[in-house]
């Protein structure tokens, strides 16, 4: 029984970093990332158009806004899988649960990821 | 029956979550509520790239006030799975498990996550 457990089961990889430790070392990440972004929010507060833009293609805001996309969405991938996990026992739709949310998520940070490109390419 | 005469498990209904409890499932819940509300800041970057008119109605949907209390939630879910899950890096590194501490940071948290969230919407609306 204990084997088993170590072994991981359907939902957790043993190989590479586990689980729990990319929960973590996203956790981390975000520390910084957030109070960034928060302070970004505040300062951009009501700023017209071409404002937005002026900021959002300056690199470092371009570089931090992405990066906070991929770890934010990989740390929500990540607690969303539990959350399935904890509540849905029934293995095919927990399945489906975890894969559906995986699939939101890496869309939604593809579109914000593609926006903040353009935008700091100078597409419009 | 023989007579029950050991611990019962919490019956959910009647028994009174510790504090600790209910942070912690309040930072489930939050987190789900931030993991939805990362649909708020994509479609806000999306209406910034496809142009001013797409930008401009993102702009008054976020100030409306439906707009400034779904932000004003969203703001607190995210100082206070912020604070909390400093409070379980601390745990996960193996500190603060005695149960005055967990008192202590429990109080820490709630104060943290409203302060933050008081001073962030003062900036935003007097500074």
């Amino acid at each position: 029984m204990n084997s088993k457990i170590s072994q991981g089961n359907d939902t957790h990889s043993t190989k590479g970093l586990s689980h729990w430790w990319r929960q973590r070392v996203t956790a981390v990440a975000l520390i910084p990332l957030t109070l960034w972004f928060v302070y970004a929010v505040v300062s951009i507060n009501g700023a017209d158009y071409s404002t937005v833009i002026t900021e959002l293609s300056e690199p470092v805001n371009a570089v931090l806004i992405v990066l906070l996309i991929v770890v934010a969405f990989y740390h929500a991938a990540l607690g969303m899988q539990v959350v399935f996990e904890d509540y849905i026992s029934t293995i095919k739709i927990r399945m489906a649960c975890i894969i559906g949310s995986n699939l939101i998520l890496l869309l939604l940070a593809l579109a914000g990821i593609v926006a903040v490109v353009s935008v700091a390419f100078g597409g419009k | 029956m023989s007579e029950v005469n050991r611990p019962l498990s919490p019956h959910l209904q009647v028994y009174r979550l510790p504090l600790s409890a209910i942070l912690s499932i309040l930072h489930r819940a939050t987190g789900v509520v931030l993991s939805l509300g990362t649909l708020l800041l994509v479609w806000w970057l999306v209406s910034v790239a496809q142009g001013e008119a797409e930008f401009n109605f993102a702009s008054s949907v976020v100030s409306s006030f439906l707009g400034q209390l779904l932000l004003f939630g969203w703001s607190f879910a995210l100082f206070f799975h912020l604070s909390n899950g400093i409070r379980h890096l601390f745990w996960d590194a193996g500190y603060g498990f005695a149960l005055d501490d967990v008192a202590k940071s429990s109080i820490a948290v709630i104060v943290s996550a409203a302060s933050l969230t008081v001073f962030v919407w003062a900036l935003v609306y007097l500074g």
